[in-house]
């Protein structure tokens, strides 16, 4: 069964009479299946937060419709804010309450108790337990996040919506937070979690690249990257700069971009040899020239569809 | 129920929990209160005089006296010549000039008549007209004084004379005071109210935890409730501290009923904080907010008819004072405290307050989007 299904939305800000306005969600339709773990992966600015919006009912689709767990987002709003959670990109809880007051509020505000779900959070509020008589405001930004999650799964909702939820989040507590998100999955919740990191889109079930509101590819990750249809290159040399300005004048290059400390190249050729390449960049100047060939990445994936 | 039950719990603790906000909610009230009418006095006291005497006489000297023993003047110059004591008034050490002209004595007892000239400084308008008032009516006891004295008035006055003499009612001493201090209660009580409630909202706009409130179950009106009942409580205290205030500090007992008084202040609170609330629920920031209540209390608090009476008000600032609440709240302080009025006679203020209070909240509420 699925979960969500969004179809053709679109959504435009600050249309007026002579103005277009800006086109944030351009016709975008994906489902998500139940107990799936769905990612959002996209720069800022892609419309993911909109998207989101739109399917926690805060904002209306100037057309196109959408379900949660069978209820339209524009008619059945009232059940679907009972039965969702809801993490904004932005810390929103109240800083000058306590760990324990907020979580208790939200709780009341959904008409049950702490002690109801606790099984939900409990591996989660183990860890901000010790603190539960701090200030929201008064917490680490890590920290700030796991209570957010706790509010937002204390009503035992079916889907979680999840924005951004490790933007600004130290590296440890980013792959905790992963690890957090797929025990849930277990207890059969459907997340939908938006992301910039394309890193995390590895964790995710299946993922939608977006960008400029429009999805440009919708599947598993494992599937997005077996996808890619060249075999993809990683060249290092002494210069970095120098290094991708002879890799965009080579005559077989297809694409060719900087990746970290190595650039990512790609070649029309199907029987390119690496000796070919080394030979050119050193008779570039270049020295100490190292070429592999390695697997693409979500990132590189992305990159590919953009261009 | 239970929801809203938590709802004020947790505006309550957050209230409490910021500490600058309970001292100003409760401290403020009680400065402006204790300060304010002492300051804010209309009597033109300590007017400054000066006084050139041509005459020098025993009357002359009668006459300065009961001046500055009035209490209304200062003696800021006893000058040879009038361009002398005009110098005073260019550099502001004096406001009026008394010049008694000579044989000032001699011609009002033998020629039966006298002519003394003022000059007043009117650039401070109130001042000027005030001082000269006092002035001309001083000197017109001190003239009745003299003709007792001089003439043996006759059995039966041979022309009618009708003597003019008001007798002051509510505010027998014509104490400012009493005068103003129900009304700047009724505003300090408007302000508390209409500020904290307005902010309120657009703080949880600014800081994001509507975004979560909004995909929660609570409905608008509970969300709304649960913002109105403790600024209603608050401001209900700081009515009562004032209250309080008022009697112990000027000595203002409420002549007609406090149950009527409670009665008024309960629903006219609950126009104020509409207000507040719709105000809030245009604005996104606390800046805008502020600024657009700052604009209407002043307007409220100058039409109010706090400190210039409506009714020597243009027409059309009349109209407008018909639609500002604090002018009604105004009113039945000065009604309830003062005058001892009871229920039916504030009965038409309690309506039109009722009928602000539906129309500012609905609309708040109808203007409340959790989508958009």
């Amino acid at each position: 069964m699925e979960a969500i299904v969004v179809k053709n939305i679109t959504k435009t800000y600050g249309k007026g009479k002579k103005t277009d306005g800006t086109l944030a969600v351009d016709n975008v339709s994906f489902t998500v299946g139940k107990g799936e773990l769905f990612g959002l992966i996209g720069p800022d600015g892609a419309g993911k937060t909109s998207i989101f919006r739109m399917l926690t009912t805060l904002l209306v689709p100037d057309s196109g419709s959408a379900t949660v767990d069978g209820h339209d987002i524009v008619s059945d709003f009232r059940q679907i804010r009972s039965t969702v959670g809801y993490m904004p990109g932005k810390f929103s809880l109240y800083q000058d309450l306590t760990i324990e007051e907020n979580l208790n509020f939200f709780a009341t505000v959904f008409g049950t108790t702490i002690e109801e779900n606790y099984h939900l959070i409990r591996d989660i509020y183990v860890q901000i337990e010790p603190f539960k008589t701090r200030r929201a405001g008064k917490l680490s930004g890590g920290m700030k996040q796991k209570l957010a999650l706790c509010c937002a799964l204390i009503h035992k909702p079916t889907t979680l919506f999840l924005d951004e939820p490790t933007t600004g989040v130290d590296p440890v507590s980013r792959k905790e937070f992963w690890e957090m998100l797929k025990r849930l999955k277990a207890q059969d919740i459907t997340i939908i979690v938006s992301t910039p990191y394309m890193d995390e889109a590895a964790l995710c079930d299946r993922i939608a690249l977006i960008q400029g509101g429009k999805i440009l590819s919708i599947d598993t990750p494992q599937r997005i990257v077996q996808s890619y249809p060249e075999q993809l290159f990683a060249v290092k040399a002494n210069e970095m700069y120098r290094l991708l300005q002879a890799l965009e004048n080579y005559p077989g290059i297809l694409r060719s971009y900087a990746f970290g400390e190595y650039a990512h190249a790609t070649f029309r050729d199907p029987d390119f040899k690496t000796d070919d390449l080394e030979a050119y960049l050193t008779g570039q100047g270049l020295t100490s020239v190292r070429i592999e060939a390695i697997e693409a990445t979500i990132e590189d994936s992305f990159i590919k569809l953009l261009n | 129920m239970r929801t809203l039950r938590f709802l004020l719990r947790k505006e309550f603790r957050q209230i409490f929990r910021d500490k600058a906000i309970v001292s100003l909610i409760f401290f403020m009230p009680m400065v402006q209160l204790i300060l304010m009418p002492l300051a804010a006095d209309y009597e033109v006291r300590n007017i400054n005089l000066a006084v050139v005497d041509h005459d020098k006489s025993s009357y002359s000297q009668k006459l300065i006296s009961k001046v500055v023993a009035s209490g209304y003047f200062r003696l800021a110059g006893y000058n040879q010549s009038f361009k002398e004591a005009f110098g005073l008034i260019e550099s502001d050490e004096a406001d009026l000039i008394l010049e008694i002209p000579q044989d000032f004595e001699r011609n009002l007892i033998r020629e039966d008549k006298q002519k003394l000239f003022v000059a007043v400084n009117a650039i401070n308008g109130t001042k000027a007209n005030l001082g000269g008032a006092y002035l001309g009516s001083i000197i017109a006891d001190f003239n009745a004084g003299i003709r007792m004295q001089l003439v043996r008035p006759p059995k039966f006055s041979t022309f009618p004379v009708i003597e003019v003499v008001a007798s002051n009612w509510f505010n027998p001493v014509l104490n400012y005071k009493v005068f103003i201090v129900p009304g700047i209660l009724a505003i300090l009580v408007t302000m508390v109210g209409g500020f904290l409630s307005a902010l309120n909202i657009v703080r949880e706009k600014e800081i994001g935890t509507i975004e979560q409130i909004n995909v929660t179950p609570i409905k608008k009106h509970i969300f709304i409730l649960g913002k109105l009942i403790p600024f209603w409580v608050l401001a209900n205290i700081v009515f009562t501290i004032g209250l309080i205030l008022a009697r112990f500090v000027y000595g203002i007992v409420p002549v007609g009923s406090l149950l009527v008084l409670y009665l008024f202040i309960a629903i006219y609170l609950l126009t104020v904080l509409g207000f507040g609330l719709l105000v809030s629920t245009f604005c996104d920031t606390q800046q805008q907010a502020m600024f657009i209540m700052f604009f209407f209390m002043m307007l409220f608090i100058l039409l109010g008819g706090l400190f210039t009476s409506i009714d020597s008000m243009p027409d059309w600032a009349k109209v407008i004072t018909r639609f500002n609440p604090v002018r009604y709240m105004i009113e039945v302080m000065r009604m309830v405290i003062l005058k001892g009025s009871g229920l039916m006679d504030v009965l038409p203020h309690l309506g039109i307050v009722s009928l602000m209070a539906v129309v500012l909240n609905g609309w708040a509420i109808l203007n409340y989007k959790k989508t958009n």
